[in-house]
């Protein structure tokens, strides 16, 4: 599969990750020979199996559904780039 | 520097225990050693305060007589491990400033086994690189040099800071962590010893996350044994991660026997690969020798799908860590990009994450956006995770049907290689030094590389033993078995 520049520009906007208009094409050519690796994949007969969804053969464990942590609001907040009031801070959002 | 940051850590707890050298003094020489080895740009964060107070404890516990293996060993730790209050950044500049509030399970239990912190370690951006060149505060350099030259080699990757750190002997062991052989790949290019244990064997609780379904922590140390003792202390249940196995922790280092009479040692056909060097073709042939002098029956082994093991990484590391690093996004922590008047929350996230990380994280995280996109799941990541599941099977038939105790393969492709050497390579290039070690996460066993000699340039090499899943004891054995046999005993030549 070969990635186009608009595909490029969907995958960075998708990934969160600005891409200078001139940085397209050649990540585009960057991500199509990744992708061009990974197309060996298709060689494997891979009819009736089922896909891996845990390494361990191990049931989710499970737990009483009570607050066991917490309380601590000037810690989740300590490492905030910017932080007023109690809470995390971002751009103003209208829509 | 003192001859004591040679010292292994069973000598150093023997030692200890025993009063003839002090958790402080062991302690300073590696803190001068440390200080001594800025070339190696291998501690990032040295912490020579937080050392001496955990070393003048581990003393008061020591003369007590209630000390564990670990109690007054200096230890270096991985940057992507949270210690409570130190900068952890993930080698990223996006956790520029970062200082994680909390503890990782595995360092909380280093410390409980009275284990001395000599600061944070230097890496691979969110552990995502071969060489340490994707490193946000610079390569890591090997102490290892090509004989007869100069050029600054690789000590590998992820775990490359770790993995400099214990070959100079700054610190008596390190930690490390494995999603494709980030633990393995830089043990063998520096000619230490790197255990990446069994899925589930180590809490993740505390470790920044990569791909959350590969992710290990292990040791990395100077021998078999001192991994072995280091193991056991990082190992165990963990409640804060759902997937650390409720299964009891043995002691590691008792295992350690080297008889291998009864033992089944499988040497894989698909291991042997085009354009492997020659010498590391011997090097895997005599290794089985050596097995077979001390008692182990060599069979032929074959693991079909090996070749697809690599490509069906690159979907689901990526995927798993595109979805991993969503968290990366200027608002709760890390550096924050400014954007301007008219821009909002969207120019807020996308430049943050531009600059934040750095090009091989960039990269991987589109190709985890792309490969989970709609549309492209199924033709990509769910054949992945279909692949992975043929290539956990023929694991399964070799242990189970023809009662293979352990598998024996080279750790890598070549020896190291100078730092830039790889740039003008494309990325696919730098992915195929985690050949013959990807398998082991994607079937989640453990694997452990030793060092059995050097190249023709004087540069270490290393082989692999794979073991059953939660066979940590046996596959250390059989390590232990083929580093006696290999009496590897070469050290780099201080040039630092």
């Amino acid at each position: 599969m070969s990635i186009d520049k608009e595909t490029a520009r969907r995958v960075a906007h998708l990934a969160r990750i600005e891409v200078a208009e001139a940085d397209l094409e050649p990540l585009a050519t960057e991500l199509s020979a990744i992708l061009g690796f990974m197309e060996q994949l298709g060689e494997v007969d891979i009819s009736g199996i089922e896909p891996m969804t845990s390494v361990t053969p191990m049931a989710a464990p499970m737990r009483a559904d009570v607050v066991n942590d917490g309380g601590c609001p000037g810690k989740v907040l300590a490492n905030a780039p910017d932080a007023r009031s109690g809470f995390f801070t971002v751009p103003k959002v209208v829509e | 520097m003192s001859d004591l940051t040679k010292l292994t850590i069973a000598e150093a707890r023997d030692r200890l225990r025993a009063g003839q050298i002090g958790a402080e003094e062991l302690t300073e020489a590696c803190l001068e050693a440390v200080e001594g080895a800025a070339a190696l740009n291998a501690f990032t964060a040295p912490t020579p305060e937080r050392a001496r107070e955990q070393a003048k404890a581990a003393d008061a516990r020591l003369r007590r007589g209630d000390a564990p293996d670990l109690c007054g060993v200096p230890l270096g730790i991985k940057d992507l491990f949270c210690v409570e209050g130190l900068p952890a950044q993930a080698a990223s500049n996006i956790l520029a400033g970062f200082r994680p509030p909390y503890e990782s399970t595995v360092t909380r239990q280093l410390w409980e086994a009275g284990a001395v912190c000599l600061g944070k370690l230097n890496m691979d951006e969110f552990a995502m690189g071969s060489s340490n060149e994707t490193s946000a505060y610079g390569p890591a350099v090997s102490p290892w040099r090509r004989r007869g030259e100069a050029t600054p080699l690789t000590p590998g990757g992820s775990s490359g800071g770790s993995a400099a750190a214990v070959a100079a002997s700054l610190c008596l062991g390190a930690t490390g962590t494995d999603t494709g052989g980030s633990i393995r790949q830089p043990a063998a290019f520096t000619g230490i010893v790197g255990v990446k244990p069994t899925y589930g064997r180590c809490s993740r609780f505390g470790v920044v996350a990569f791909a959350s379904s590969l992710d290990q922590a292990g040791p990395m140390a100077k021998t078999v044994r001192d991994a072995a003792i280091m193991l056991r202390a990082m190992s165990g249940h963990d409640p804060r991660d759902s997937t650390s196995a409720p299964i009891e922790v043995p002691d590691f280092e008792a295992a350690l026997v080297g008889d291998m009479r009864g033992k089944r040692i499988g040497i894989p056909s698909e291991y042997r690969v085009d354009g492997m060097p020659e010498e590391i073709e011997s090097l895997w042939v005599e290794g089985a020798e050596k097995l077979r002098a001390a008692g182990a029956e060599i069979v032929e082994i074959t693991l079909p799908h090996t070749k697809y093991a690599l490509p069906a990484y690159y979907v689901i590391a990526p995927a798993e860590a595109s979805s991993n690093l969503a968290r990366y996004d200027g608002v709760r922590y890390g550096r924050r990009a400014r954007i301007g008047a008219r821009e909002g929350i969207t120019e807020l996230y996308e430049r943050t994450r531009a600059e934040g990380f750095g090009p091989e994280v960039r990269r991987r995280v589109m190709i985890g956006a792309y490969v989970l996109s709609a549309g492209f799941y199924d033709a990509y990541y769910t054949r992945a995770q279909k692949v992975r599941t043929l290539i956990k099977r023929d694991f399964e038939q070799v242990f189970t049907e023809q009662g293979i105790d352990a598998i024996l393969t080279p750790a890598t492709p070549s020896a190291a290689f100078g730092l830039g050497e790889m740039a003008s390579s494309d990325p696919v290039q730098m992915y195929l030094n985690d050949v013959f070690t990807v398998t082991v996460n994607l079937a989640g066993l453990p694997g452990a590389v030793v060092p059995a000699g050097l190249d023709g340039k004087g540069l270490p090499l290393g082989l692999q033993v794979i073991g059953r899943p939660w066979d940590e004891a046996g596959m250390l054995d059989v390590a232990f078995a083929l580093e006696s046999a290999c009496d590897f005993s070469a050290k780099p030549g201080k040039w630092w």
